[in-house]
């Protein structure tokens, strides 16, 4: 143990010292970097229906971008995975999608389909026949049991609305926490495959309550679903919080869901996008401290180990040191290999966006006056589009400056509060004179019109 | 009719002796009507300021019936003195009289074709019958047609200035502010414009009536010169007629509000070209070009809150304009106007933005912020005698005392819960 614990004690050393240096061949080759994605390797990280997802995600958006290759190796890995399930539905999508340019182990295999659907109605008698027998018994625990099973039946076959309502059915026959909660993660699952974020959100918070205390990995499973929640809803701070505090216990444990370096991904991106600095200076110590859990849990299956977290935390620590070239030429790096993941690629964009406009807010913020020119190096681009996002920045009221055009200087400006104030007062006070004298003449009007009600029924 | 004469003559002079007159003058009414115009020849043996009630009597007797050309000219001499020159005290005794004299005036005017010649005397018969300056009468409106039909804006814009708080016919306060709105728009005032034409837009109504229609379409107009903005939700205390009905009916001039919030003066202009015979037909054409000018300066104002200094160039081209030469013709106009504060340096083509140099530390200032705050204080005192009075209205509380629940043993009050009236 003590052998181990120096030798990764040494490869942290090597990592926190290793900033802003580029290329280092000393590492493994990362998963998601620069270079194209070793789908094999990501597949990898995950199981259960999300991996088969996650496949069909990455083989649409490579086909998009005209990638065949990733293309084609996305369709065989999940053709494969799908084989070893019972969703019919998919394996005839994927065959479709893959029109037979795989060769003939991999074409449409209309006697598997058949085989498992049969299977499939039989096993639904079944379990029906057993569901009803235990609904005229009026025993709880195995009714509860029944509608759980037939919940697990649909969603192996891909039925995922009722999986859900089967699931949701449990509740009335749910007697003690463990039931609650067991109930609230197969919600969760589901809603998070159909992409219903509302419902995690809520399921999750119905999880929390329960009375016990949930041990650790289950707590932190709703904090990874409520990360996701807030991430699909756009709430990137508070989807940046949840990540960071699911904290190492999780490892392994959620891979049919998320696996532990994208609660890294996307944890550090919502949080360089919303986080200030102190709050951000605190991420990059979590992350710190995740990527040794991460190492010390996996360093037995090092093909698997990803060294995206460190790159993520560099990212962070660019920017919180204000090096925004390569902090942004990094995000740029990276950026065609996170589009491909399922839960980032809506909000891939926003989130550059927000990165880039803080970075340059942040640059502007200390200074009395910034010399254009210079700033437009600091962020590897021309004074002209620069002029043009400063000028976006101060409509929104984001940075507070001027824009000197001939001499290409920024100027910082701090409102006169003394003056805003006076205008604000007799502005007030115009509309103030105005709104009551409007009210008084409306009054006298209506004052009018019930007179000559009152005159008209006397 | 000498005999009326005489006794005109006799009792105007003594205070007591009106109600006497007014009766005599009453029994008088129809056989006066029958003589009608030939009655003329005596209003010169009457002075319009001693005997204003007989004179009145008399002239109303004249206009009953219709007249040609030559009778009207004959007539509005008279007319335009009497209104100068009556006595407040005695024409308060037949009000609807006088009112319609002078109605009957201002047609006369208007088929002379010379609406300027009523302009004073319509001026002069408003204070006479106003009870206070808050008083709107049925003579207010006619007299802005007036105005407006002779361009005389200056003279409409001092009645314009008092407020009005006490109005007699709903119908008079629309016509009033609508006409209002006009001559403010004239006079380039467009705060008070669109605050006389949110007046109507928002008056209680039972119906959509023209009048409603045509301020809508200015007040959308006007607010975009003004604000710069147009909500197309109407405040809640609008009727509910207006809300659901107004919209409809000005579609066009609504689709040119949603064109110019984006801020893009082409699209603005496209939709102007659409619906420009429509814009023509309601005399809003004008109203629609001062729009687009608006537009430029708007955007314009925008650069000046995030530029020190800008090229003429650029300037130019931000605010979509053709060529420098243009942006600084309006820049200059601006400054001018006093909408902006900059200068322009034409060597280098750049254009530096300065603050307002108002500091509010004049003595001025002091007296405005100083007379502001005693017109609110006014204000307020108004609005609580107001609710005060209203609280002890009868009808009021007839209104309330049935709608209070019966059996409320928490809240016992000695209000009766039925008030005979």
């Amino acid at each position: 143990m003590d052998a181990d614990d120096e030798t990764t004690a040494a490869m942290i050393d090597d990592e926190i010292y290793a900033n802003g240096g580029g290329e280092d061949e000393k590492r493994n080759r990362p998963i998601i970097s620069g270079e194209p994605l070793d789908v094999e390797a990501y597949a990898s990280l995950y199981g259960g229906r999300t991996k088969i997802s996650r496949l069909l995600f990455i083989a649409e958006q490579s086909r998009c971008c005209r990638n065949e290759a990733m293309e084609l190796e996305a369709l065989r890995m999940a053709y494969d995975e799908v084989k070893k399930g019972e969703n019919t539905q998919w394996f005839r999508d994927v065959a479709q999608k893959i029109d037979g340019r795989l060769g003939p182990e991999y074409q449409m295999d209309l006697a598997w389909c058949e085989s498992v659907d049969r299977r499939a109605e039989q096993k639904r008698e079944k379990l029906e026949n057993e569901l009803n027998a235990y609904r005229t018994n009026l025993i709880k625990e195995s009714i509860r049991m029944g509608y759980n099973d037939f919940g697990d039946f649909h969603f192996s076959h891909g039925q995922l609305g009722d999986a859900f309502k089967n699931y949701v059915r449990t509740r009335d026959y749910c007697t003690t926490s463990k039931h609650i909660v067991h109930m609230c993660m197969c919600s969760i699952l589901v809603s998070i495959e159909m992409g219903q974020f509302t419902h995690v959100a809520s399921y999750v918070s119905k999880a929390e309550q329960t009375q016990e205390a949930l041990d650790p990995i289950t707590v932190a499973k709703l904090r990874c679903a409520a990360g996701l929640a807030n991430l699909e809803a756009k709430k990137y701070k508070l989807a940046a919080r949840k990540f960071l505090d699911t904290g190492h216990e999780l490892g392994n444990n959620y891979n049919e869901v998320i696996a532990p370096q994208d609660i890294a991904t996307y944890g550090g991106l919502c949080a360089l996008a919303s986080f200030d600095r102190a709050e951000l200076k605190a991420c990059i110590l979590i992350l710190l401290f995740f990527v040794f859990w991460n190492k010390v849990i996996d360093n037995l299956n090092f093909r698997n180990f990803l060294e995206l977290v460190p790159e993520i935390r560099e990212v962070i620590n660019d920017f919180y040191s204000s090096r925004y070239a390569s902090c942004l030429d990094y995000l740029g790096n990276l950026k065609a290999n996170l589009l491909l993941d399922i839960h980032l690629h809506d909000h891939l964009e926003t989130l550059y966006d927000q990165i880039r406009n803080k970075a340059l807010i942040q640059y502007t913020h200390p200074f009395v006056s910034v010399d254009l020119n210079m700033m437009a190096n600091a962020f590897k681009t021309d004074v002209a589009g620069l002029e043009k996002e400063l000028e976006a920045l101060i409509t929104d009221n984001q940075v507070q400056a001027r824009i000197d055009s001939h001499n290409k200087i920024l100027y910082a400006r701090h409102a006169d509060q003394r003056n805003a104030t006076f205008q604000r007062a007799l502005q007030t006070g115009n509309e103030f004179d105005r709104d009551v004298k409007s009210m008084l003449l409306r009054i006298n009007l209506f004052k009018h019109e019930s007179n000559q009600k009152q005159s008209k029924k006397s | 009719m000498e005999v009326l004469v005489v006794n005109i003559q006799g009792l105007s002079t003594n205070p007591g002796d009106l109600p006497n007159l007014h009766n005599i003058l009453k029994q008088a009414h129809d056989s006066l009507h029958a003589e009608s115009i030939r009655l003329l020849p005596l209003l010169d043996m009457l002075d319009p300021s001693l005997h204003s009630l007989g004179y009145l009597y008399i002239l109303e007797a004249c206009t009953s019936s219709a007249l040609s050309k030559e009778q009207a000219s004959a007539v509005v001499l008279p007319t335009a003195r009497f209104m100068n020159s009556c006595s407040k005290e005695q024409i308060q005794l037949a009000p609807e009289k006088f009112i319609s004299v002078c109605k009957r005036f201002k047609d006369y005017v208007m088929q002379l074709e010379a609406p300027m010649r009523g302009v004073a005397p319509m001026l002069a018969a408003i204070r006479k019958i106003q009870s206070s300056s808050e008083h709107l009468t049925p003579l207010h409106p006619e007299f802005l047609v007036l105005c407006l039909l002779s361009k005389c804006y200056k003279a409409g814009l001092s009645i314009l200035d008092e407020d009005i708080f006490e109005v007699d016919q709903p119908k008079d306060l629309l016509l009033y502010c609508y006409y209002g709105g006009m001559i403010c728009i004239g006079e380039k005032r467009f705060r008070k414009a669109v605050e006389l034409l949110h007046n109507v837009v928002t008056a209680p109504m039972s119906v959509i009536t023209a009048v409603a229609v045509e301020a809508y379409k200015k007040y959308i107009l006007v607010s975009l010169i003004h604000n710069g903005q147009f909500s197309t939700s109407l405040p809640k205390y609008t009727s509910s007629v207006a809300q659901r009905n107004l919209k409809n009916i000005c579609q066009p001039y609504i689709e040119l509000a949603n064109s110019y919030t984006t801020g893009k003066i082409a699209d603005f202009e496209t939709v102007a070209q659409k619906y420009q015979e429509k814009f023509d037909n309601d005399n809003n054409l004008g109203l629609v070009k001062q729009a687009i000018s608006s537009m430029y300066k708007r955007n314009i104002q925008r650069l000046t809150q995030t530029y020190l200094t800008l090229s003429l160039q650029d300037i130019a081209n931000s605010v979509q304009l053709n060529s420098a030469k243009e942006a600084e013709m309006h820049v200059l106009q601006m400054i001018q106007d006093g909408e902006i504060f900059a200068t322009i340096n034409q060597k280098d083509g750049m254009v530096s933005f300065l603050e307002d140099p108002e500091q509010y530390k004049s003595c001025g200032m002091i007296e405005r912020i100083d007379s502001s705050i005693q017109r609110i204080m006014a204000l307020s005192r108004k609005l609580t005698t107001m609710n005060e009075n209203i609280s002890c209205d009868p009808m009021y509380l007839a209104k309330v005392g049935r709608e209070r629940q019966r059996f409320d043993f928490d809240d016992y009050d000695p209000v009766p819960q039925r008030f005979n009236i």
